[in-house]
């Protein structure tokens, strides 16, 4: 028997994936740091606000329709429970909770991962296997300062923005439903929804809505960094852009979930005040 | 001027280049012929420091490439110019802004000499009319014509260029080899052409090699090549089906 294939063939195999992975993540981080250093040495605000317009601009009506669809869905369904047990007030605080914690940070970024890393995956990763990148090479242009800076600002800046979208047209899309199906009054379900979203510890911004927000631009600067690092590392044609692609929108939704999970741990669990 | 000595190329485990010598003789244009895959673009690219070798020197305007750190490899590349097989223009950039790249990312270039220098350019490769067209609106031989464009704009003093002809018809791919050979009369460029299309290697060569199997099987004017006694560059200047080439192609398959 070839070793190659038995076991020993195995444990090769499995030690060159976790290397790979390794050096993919190293590689990624390096980027993402140097990409950051360079979007305050050398800030491209036209290109940078050219990237907002086509990843989030244009993402606005999706996460718009998703956010409403969303809240109403979540309105809906607790509503009828709550209804029974004679808590129908209470809707407005469990979507706005939702949304604010959860909800919208999640949601935009995982639609941001479909329009906008992966187009980000796709453009760099086209750009390499066409030489275009050693091209900037050659001429002494960055791409961590041409390419990937740009995106990183861009990014982060945009799933801010519709984070607060979200948020807010999800909280509406739950108050529609709760105002027809339950027959609870908007102002009353936006007076619980309000009320609910604890802490003023900045101002006036509750601790749920700054926590998200936190949360949803940290999860778009590491999903902007894995888009620019996976497809600057595409090789070998068409077939190494779509590879690329497919990695970055796994990775991205993987450490999305990550992410999410750590932040809520450490804003509500380590530091719960 | 270029000197490249001893240097061994491996990826994975193909051995590319084997411990491969060569020099090029400061405004001379000389042209690397091969096979496909033979390892010429990876020739370039290391006198470029776009890629290391596993071992060997690569000497190209008195710095050794391979060693130069970042910074200093960021600083030689400005004198070196290096037109790549397809263009590689920035498609979001129109044929002015790509030329003009590399001057807005030197900070040290007057700013306001930078439209009269990308015009002046575009004018010397044929493309003063395009100036405003996107990469996706030229023709393939424009697209390389914009590559040059973008290559000449800081007056380099080495050029390197990637297959300057493939895929172009006969009167565009003469009308870059005439551009090679203008630029190389006005300027004084010392030129480095990959390439193996015979007619415009003896077109532009000062000086041609052959590379086969890693190595540098033979240099000479065009006219030594020409008149090579060597089974291999005879057959690979001819276009023979039968021969060394033939046979070694065979073995590589099967194997």
């Amino acid at each position: 028997m070839n070793p190659a294939n038995g076991p020993l063939g195995a444990v090769a195999g499995l030690g060159r994936a976790v290397a790979e992975l390794f050096d993919r993540a190293g590689y990624t981080i390096v980027l993402l740091v140097r990409g950051t250093g360079w979007a305050f040495r050398k800030p491209r605000w036209r290109m940078t606000f050219s990237l907002m317009y086509d990843g989030g601009i244009q993402s606005l009506p999706v996460v718009a329709i998703v956010a409403l669809f969303a809240g109403m869905i979540i309105s809906l369904q607790t509503g009828i429970f709550l209804e029974q047990l004679g808590q129908g007030e209470t809707v407005g605080r469990i979507v706005a909770q939702t949304f604010a914690r959860e909800f919208g940070p999640f949601m935009t970024c995982i639609i941001l991962v479909g329009t906008v890393v992966s187009a980000y995956a796709a453009e760099i990763g086209t750009m390499a296997v066409s030489e275009e990148v050693s091209a900037l090479e050659v001429l002494s242009v960055r791409p961590a300062s041409y390419l990937v800076a740009p995106r990183i600002v861009a990014l982060t800046v945009m799933t801010f923005f519709l984070t607060v979208v979200a948020d807010i047209i999800g909280v509406i899309g739950g108050g529609l439903v709760a105002m027809n199906q339950i027959g609870l009054p908007m102002d009353r379900y936006l007076e619980n929804a309000l009320d609910t979203l604890s802490g003023r510890e900045w101002g006036y911004l509750p601790k749920d809505v700054y926590a998200g927000l936190m949360k949803a631009s940290f999860t778009g600067w590491v999903m902007a960094g894995v888009g620019c690092a996976q497809g600057l590392q595409a090789r070998g044609g068409a077939l190494g852009v779509g590879r690329a692609v497919r990695t970055a929108v796994i990775t991205s939704i993987v450490l999305t979930l990550i992410i999410s999970y750590n932040f809520s741990w450490v804003a509500y669990q380590a530091f719960p005040s | 001027m270029i000197h490249v000595e001893g240097v061994t190329k491996t990826y994975g485990s193909k051995v590319v280049l084997d411990n491969l010598d060569l020099d090029v003789q400061d405004g001379e244009t000389f042209v690397v012929i091969g096979k496909s895959g033979s390892g010429k673009s990876t020739l370039l690219r290391l006198m470029i420091g776009l890629t290391k070798p596993d071992s060997g020197r690569v000497v190209v305007l008195t710095k050794n490439v391979p060693r130069l750190s970042r910074k200093r490899l960021r600083r030689f590349r400005t004198k070196m110019g290096y037109l790549f097989q397809s263009g590689a223009l920035v498609n979001w950039l129109t044929l002015a802004q790509n030329v003009a790249l590399p001057l807005l990312e030197n900070p040290n270039f007057p700013r306001k000499r930078i439209d009269a220098k990308v015009m002046e350019v575009l004018y010397r490769v044929g493309l003063y009319d395009a100036a405003h067209l996107m990469p996706d609106q030229l023709s393939g031989g424009m697209r390389k014509r914009g590559g040059l464009a973008r290559s000449l704009v800081t007056d380099p003093q080495v050029m390197l260029y990637d297959e300057p002809t493939t895929g172009l018809d006969p009167v565009t791919a003469h009308a870059i080899d005439q551009l090679i050979i203008d630029l190389k009369q006005r300027t004084g460029v010392t030129s480095v052409v990959v390439s193996h299309d015979m007619e415009g290697a003896f077109r532009v060569a000062d000086r041609i090699a052959m590379l086969y199997r890693g190595r540098i099987i033979a240099t000479g004017t065009p006219d030594e090549i020409r008149l090579s006694a060597d089974p291999v560059v005879h057959q690979f200047i001819t276009g023979s089906l039968e021969g060394p080439l033939a046979e070694f192609a065979q073995k590589e398959e099967k194997s």
